[in-house]
């Protein structure tokens, strides 16, 4: 029992008109308005020293961000690494990732690429290996080249963007594959611009 | 009322100089990792540390042998994270606290998540086995980096005895830039006991660390546009205006330019409450006023705060007519849960006067001023104490606060007395409400009492009002604050239930008080007088007045054990997830 708190109950208080959507943004009240998803690639200059990575998919992880993909390499100065991070999300989600990455000690700095920039991802296919001249054409099909051979399997290095690998996956799927594995993207700006 | 108590041992008058003028401090020679760790402390100008030994910290407990840092003895490393955050919140000063590694490591962890949640600055030392053992499960091993990557700033494992002074240096100043938080360095055996001469060099923060100060002219430019127009405005002041000592400049804007304030619950204090224009605090639990406020407002003014969901209720709902102007140090949180109109990513203070500079004329809002004070009327803060029922304990909150000076400083635990604290105390100034907001930690208020205590200048008195449930969560501080003559007084809102559980259940399932009640709780008075503070237990209205002076007169630790209705839940209450302006002011309204 809770005495003394007095006041018009909740149903007889005016509302204010208005709405916002689940991104705190104010819309109109009647309209439908759920951002829409979409990739991003995000590139990260990050110091090259143990725990960036595992602090920076720890961050990923904690903050429900949905990762496509990560890569992670060094660069000319050794003292640096730059890591590749793909990610699904709505617009608000892709600017909060982008800062919250950039709040991190570790790292020295975070771009959004262009669309038109170069992005590239190896896949290794190891498929069937009863038909060793079939799996060579439709991997110069698709620019790539045999890099193993032996009596049961053929092992094909694809190099290009995600959707070229996705679609020389389908093919090859047909000579029936063993292995597969993916790096993810790579990427850069093209030309002059730099990535960071 | 029933007076029970025991005396402590009289302590020995060793220490008394007779008169004689205090040494100059000695500064730590440096001859290894832990002295140069502990030169580092020096020069960062730490006072204060909380701590507890053990194996893999002993070196650097052993350099504070020849320090003149002031180490604090904790009785559990929980404690001494709670400590050290309230030492910040109240001084400004970073807050020290050491554990060795392992369990010392991992009883820290809720402590720092507590102050990451708060943004509170906080430096963790932790011992850690000798780098050949890293990774061998050696005995008392933990991946201490690992397990508070996520809930500190920063943290660091040091390697190299000649440069593990630099990394505690900036650490330490780390903690306290920007955003402030807790940050951790983890110092293996081997570095802390490893030869070095080198001395460390005054504290830095990282290169990579660059917070803006100021924001950006044009943006400030169109914000100002906003305020002189709007018909609505209102003030909201979070935690940040604390941490950025902006709660001067920030009164400065509101009475001048004569706008309401409402605050977060962390911001508690930054307006004074018993200003004309304060609302008091917004959110799950504050007043109908402010939370009328906040949802009517078309324009509101936000500085210094993260849009805690327990602040906006629903998203949908929170402020739903109202540009945002949002004033904040770290641009992670501008848009994070609510769309900023106007973004300022700057320091708090400096950005309401780039404000205040900004704005050429207050807005026209007679009409809404005096729509908040129909509300301050509408919703009065209120309860009912009637002589017959069991005591009220919105009525001993009311009384502690009357009977301490203005500069009173309050500690809470986590609960409906945390509530009642925040509701029903009088808050004047900043840095007076010293309480778990972000994690909701139970156990937070005796620990902090300390940690407030020893940061406090003296004369003011530091107040822990707690639960039942959260004082037994760390009640063994309490012979830290004996053995330290610690003048604190524990004023214990006792239901016999965690009752902000018990106040979900007769809310949400039925009633059905599972694991709420206390079949048995200890006699506090007494459990007290064990550990050698002064106890009282008070169960009438006519026995407040009297213990609460005799508990604030006792030098040293006292705690009062007030039997409160144990049925009494908080309101008004807006049900997590909805609309702010539909609190609820009693049960049957949920
Ligand atoms: C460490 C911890 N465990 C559990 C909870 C969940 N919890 C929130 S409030 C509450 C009850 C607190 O009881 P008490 O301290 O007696 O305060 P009261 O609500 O009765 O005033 C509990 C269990 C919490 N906040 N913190």
């Amino acid at each position: 029992m809770s005495g003394g708190l007095e006041g018009p109950e909740p149903e007889e208080r005016p509302t204010p008109e208005g709405r916002r959507n689940s991104q705190g943004i104010r819309i109109d009240p009647e309209v439908e308005a759920e951002p829409d998803a979409r990739r991003a690639v995000l590139s990260a200059l990050v110091k090259h020293e143990p725990g960036v990575l595992a602090n920076i998919s720890g961050l990923f992880r904690r903050r429900q961000f949905n990762i496509e993909s990560l890569t992670v390499g060094p660069t000319t100065d050794p003292d640096r690494a730059r890591i590749t991070l793909e990610i699904e999300e709505p617009e608000p989600g892709i600017e909060q990732a982008k800062k919250q990455l950039q709040k991190l000690v570790p790292v020295i700095a975070v771009t959004e690429l262009e669309a038109s920039a170069i992005r590239r991802e190896l896949a290794l296919i190891k498929v069937d290996g009863s038909a060793p001249d079939q799996v060579g054409a439709v991997a110069e099909m698709y620019d790539g080249k045999t890099v193993d051979v032996s009596q049961e399997s053929v092992t094909v290095e694809i190099t290009g963007s995600e959707q070229k690998i996705d679609a020389a996956v389908e093919t090859f799927g047909r000579f029936g594959i063993h292995e597969i594995v993916r790096t993810g993207t790579a990427a850069l700006e093209r030309g002059t611009h730099k990535t960071t | 009322m029933s007076e029970r108590t025991t005396q402590p041992p009289e302590t020995e008058e060793a220490t008394d100089t007779g008169g004689e003028t205090e040494p100059e401090p000695t500064p730590t020679t440096v001859t290894d990792g832990a002295t140069s760790t502990v030169r580092a402390l020096e020069n960062a100008g730490i006072e204060v540390m909380f701590g507890v030994q053990g194996g893999a910290i002993m070196p650097v407990y052993d350099a504070l042998w020849d320090s003149d840092l002031r180490h604090v003895m904790m009785a559990h490393e929980q404690g001494a994270a709670h400590a050290a955050d309230a030492y910040n919140v109240v001084s400004g000063q970073p807050g020290v606290c050491l554990a060795t590694s392992g369990p010392g490591a991992t009883n820290l962890v809720t402590g720092l998540a507590d102050a990451n949640m708060d943004s509170d600055a906080v430096v963790a030392l932790t011992g850690q086995v000798p780098q050949h053992m890293v990774g061998s499960d050696a005995f008392q091993e933990t991946d201490t980096t690992g397990i508070t990557a996520p809930i500190t700033k920063n943290n660091y494992f040091a390697s190299d005895p000649d440069t593990v002074g630099d990394t505690v240096g900036e650490a330490v100043a780390l903690a306290s830039s920007g955003r402030p938080g807790p940050t951790l360095v983890d110092l293996p055996k081997d570095v802390t006991n490893g030869e070095t001469d080198r001395e460390p060099g005054m504290p830095q923060t990282p290169e990579t660390y660059t917070p803006q100060d100021e924001a950006d002219e044009a943006a400030v430019a169109e914000a100002a546009r906003a305020i002189e127009s709007a018909e609505k405005p209102l003030l909201l002041f979070g935690g940040g205006v604390v941490k950025a000592n902006a709660s001067d400049v920030a009164r400065e804007f509101a009475i001048e330019y004569d706008i309401p304030v409402v605050t977060t619950m962390p911001g508690i204090g930054t307006m004074p409450e018993d200003h004309d224009l304060c609302l008091s605090w917004a959110g799950m639990h504050g007043t109908g006023y402010a939370n009328m406020a906040i949802n009517h407002t078309d324009l509101l003014i936000a500085v210094g705060t993260r849009f805690d969901d327990r602040l906006t209720g629903g998203i949908e709902t929170f402020a739903p007519s109202a540009e945002v102007i949002h004033v904040d140090i770290d641009p992670a949180e501008i848009s994070k849960n609510i769309h900023a109109d106007y973004p300022l990513i700057g320091d708090a203070g400096r950005v309401v006067e780039q404000l205040h500079d900004a704005v050429s004329e207050a807005p026209d809002a007679d009409e809404w001023r005096e729509q908040c004070q129909t509300w301050k009327a509408e919703y009065p803060m209120d309860y009912a104490a009637p002589d017959d029922e069991p005591l009220k304990p919105q009525f001993v909150v009311e009384a502690l606060d009357e009977a301490t000076s203005d500069e009173a400083i309050v500690t809470s635990g986590v609960g409906q007395h945390q509530m009642w604290a925040s509701q029903y105390w009088t808050f004047r100034d900043p840095r007076k409400w010293i309480s778990s907001h972000g994690l909701g930690t139970m156990g937070y208020g005796l620990p902090a009492a300390i940690g407030a205590r020893l940061a406090a200048d003296g004369d003011e008195e530091v107040v822990c009002i707690d639960g039942d449930g959260s004082f037994l969560m760390t009640v063994e501080e309490l012979s830290v604050a004996v053995r330290e003559n610690l003048d604190i007084t524990v004023a214990i809102l006792n239901n016999e239930y965690i009752g902000m559980v018990r106040q979900w259940q007769d809310a949400f399932f039925e009633g059905r008080h599972m694991a709420a009640g206390y079949s048995w709780i200890p006699e506090f008075d007494k459990l007290a007088e064990a550990f050698g503070a002064r106890g009282w237990r008070v169960d009438d209205y006519d026995e407040v007045a009297d213990a609460i002076e005799e508990a604030l007169a006792y030098d040293g630790p006292s705690v009062i054990d007030f039997h409160i209705d144990p049925a009494e839940n908080v309101y008004p209450m807006v049900p997590s997830g909805g609309a702010n302006d539909k609190f609820a002011l009693s049960e049957d309204q949920l």
